[in-house]
């Protein structure tokens, strides 16, 4: 245990030492956080918006409170005719322009229809069609209100409902999903390159013939970046909650240890790399072609899985971030407790343990 | 007087594949003794020294390694030995006294021998001033002088040296020497392998393998004298020439 101790220490002078990866290390979940939940958003917030309103009676002026009462559209701009449309398009000035026609109270009154125009920079496509949809969805709301009053027969009203993440949050599917990779990048390559180190340094020798087990040697490795990536656990849920707004609505603890059981599925990630080879540029470029593509890709939070050709369905079944990342989305965003993840958990748990298993056995092999 | 054997090989084989790297050694090395162990690149001597020191599992033979089994009692070893490899086995991120520190936990020394140990390594390698800094700050001959002492910080009964003097001026190997030379004294037993033929001078007793094989294993004086050489350079090129195999 001493001796065990006394690795570990220096494993901690390394880390300590070479400020510049601990810097990036603990930095990193900040900024993928912060990259992740601000700027690859795909939510209306305050979008500019321009109006033409070319009838100006009470209910036109009515639609419009209603748009700039939502907090998704900012209809701060008024414009007077069609020629100035354009331009502000070219600018970029606004993303959407709401057109309403000459008449509009009346055609509403007595016509009992009335159009509207919704004019969006088709230039970035996603972001017109999301903007449309909820333009569209306010105006409905507005023309219910309108038919409440006029008591039509009979009418079929669709409530949507988003479950858990009502406002459609971006950031409820990228926090499980940045956990996933921030805590894949810490174990399993960091650990992978802290052994091969030792392999290239010479020192791996020296241990190996010292009365220390291969086997302590491997955990005493690991143990410190084990502590590393729960302290980017905390970063990442202290920023979601407190930046993000991303509640933690399961049991703390059980996410906590699903995080851990996740880092010990990396690490023995990173073991069976450094068992594979001897050098530090092949255990870096293998764990980021081996371990971060597959994350991103198959984990779910960035393509679904579900419109994925089925070979590469199934293939996502080896990726653990699969796993974990429906781990925890199910405990953060729904909510729910282990009689829900227990599949998953010990899917997990078996394959840590095959992990293991493989790379102690290379790790033994190599010494005859 | 009968001395104490720490090291004993009883033909010693290890092959990989097709290929004999070790081929069938036997050898005794005594308590204290500096024990030369000498061979052209490909001989076989780094093979030989690794199964002796638990690295490599012999394909077959015996061995006894400060009274211990080779095959049974491998664990036991290991306490009992040091080792220095060629690649230079000091952690350069680590200052001098943390080295020390580090290798005399890893082999279960308790908190005071440890802190004894490394006021005295430091003093006596007049290293006070250094104490603190980095070994990645150090020229190469305190470095490879800092790899000998912690290699014996646990004061084993044997201590395994592969090529340690590789890349060091003559002053600085002479001082290395010096070091050994106060091991041995202090009853550590010294099994070296090294390219250079002024050191295997200073061996009590060397070995020369070929192929594989121990062609010659006496005192330097006797060898010179079978051999009817000047120098052990000499010896060792008559012996060498008879090698088939290449690097």
């Amino acid at each position: 245990m001493k001796q065990f101790l006394a690795f570990v220490k220096k494993e901690f002078f390394h880390i300590w030492r070479d400020k510049r990866t601990l810097f990036i290390l603990l930095g990193m979940p900040i900024t993928q956080i912060i990259i992740f939940g601000f700027a690859l958003t795909n939510e209306v917030k305050n979008t500019k918006m321009a109006i033409l309103d070319f009838s100006k009676d009470a209910s036109s002026s009515q639609l419009i409170q209603k748009m700039s009462i939502s907090k998704y559209f900012d209809p701060t701009t008024v414009l007077l005719n069609y020629q100035e449309v354009e331009p502000l398009f070219k600018k970029g000035k606004v993303k959407m322009v709401l057109v309403i026609p000459q008449h509009f109270a009346n055609d509403l009154q007595h016509g009992n229809q009335a159009h509207v125009q919704l004019i969006c920079d088709g230039s970035d496509p996603n972001v017109a069609n999301t903007l449309s949809t909820y333009a569209t969805a306010i105006i409905k709301d507005f023309q219910n209100t309108l038919v409440k009053e006029q008591k039509l027969p009979y009418r079929i009203e669709t409530d949507i409902r988003m479950m858990y993440n009502p406002e459609l949050k971006g950031a409820y599917s990228f926090v499980p999903g940045v956990m996933a990779l921030i805590l894949m990048l810490t174990s399993a390559m960091m650990t992978s390159i802290a052994i091969v180190k030792e392999k290239e340094m010479g020192t791996m020798e020296i241990i190996l013939v010292s009365p220390l087990k291969p086997f302590g040697v491997v955990i005493a490795k690991a143990v410190p970046y084990m502590l590393l990536s729960m302290v980017n656990v905390a970063t990442i849920l202290l920023l979601s909650v407190f930046v993000l707004d991303v509640p933690i609505r399961g049991s703390l603890l059980l996410l906590l240890s699903e995080g851990l059981l996740f880092t010990i599925t990396s690490l023995a990630l990173g073991l069976l790399i450094s068992s594979i080879t001897d050098s530090q540029q092949v255990a870096m470029l293998i764990s980021l072609l081996g371990l971060f593509l597959p994350t991103t890709v198959f984990s779910g939070y960035m393509f679904p899985i579900e419109n994925m050709p089925l070979p590469l369905q199934i293939i996502s079944n080896i990726v653990p971030a699969k796993w974990f990342y429906f781990i925890v989305k199910t405990i953060m965003i729904k909510g729910l407790g282990f009689s829900y993840i227990w599949k998953e958990t010990l899917i997990l748990v078996g394959m840590t343990v095959v992990l293991f298993g493989i790379s102690i056995k290379k790790f033994k092999t190599r010494l005859s | 007087m009968l001395k104490e054997k720490v090291i004993i090989a009883e033909r010693l084989t290890k092959s990989f594949g097709d290929f004999i790297a070790v081929d069938h050694i036997s050898f005794e090395v005594e308590k204290g003794e500096i024990f030369g162990f000498l061979g052209a690149n490909g001989a076989g001597k780094t093979t030989a020294m690794r199964m002796l020191c638990g690295l490599s599992t012999p394909s077959s033979g015996k061995a006894f390694v400060a009274g211990f089994d080779l095959f049974q009692e491998a664990e036991k070893i290991k306490k009992n030995i040091g080792y220095m490899s060629q690649k230079f086995s000091l952690y350069e991120d680590l200052t001098i006294r943390e080295n020390i520190q580090f290798y005399g936990g890893i082999y279960g020394l308790s908190k005071k021998q440890i802190q004894d140990k490394t006021s005295y390594l430091v003093e006596h390698l007049h290293l006070q001033h250094y104490q603190n800094n980095l070994v990645k700050s150090l020229p190469l001959g305190w470095k490879q002088k800092l790899a000998f002492s912690v290699a014996i910080v646990h004061d084993p009964a044997i201590v395994f040296l592969d090529e340690p003097t590789g890349g060091v001026d003559p002053v600085t190997r002479r001082e290395f020497w010096e070091l050994i030379y106060d091991a041995s004294e202090r009853g550590i037993t010294i099994f070296v392998t090294t390219h250079y033929m002024d050191e295997a001078e200073y061996c009590n007793r060397v070995s020369i393998m070929v192929d594989g094989r121990i062609e010659a294993l006496d005192t330097p004086k006797e060898l010179k004298k079978t051999y009817d050489s000047a120098s052990m350079d000499e010896v060792f090129l008559k012996l060498a020439r008879k090698a088939v195999r290449g690097e």
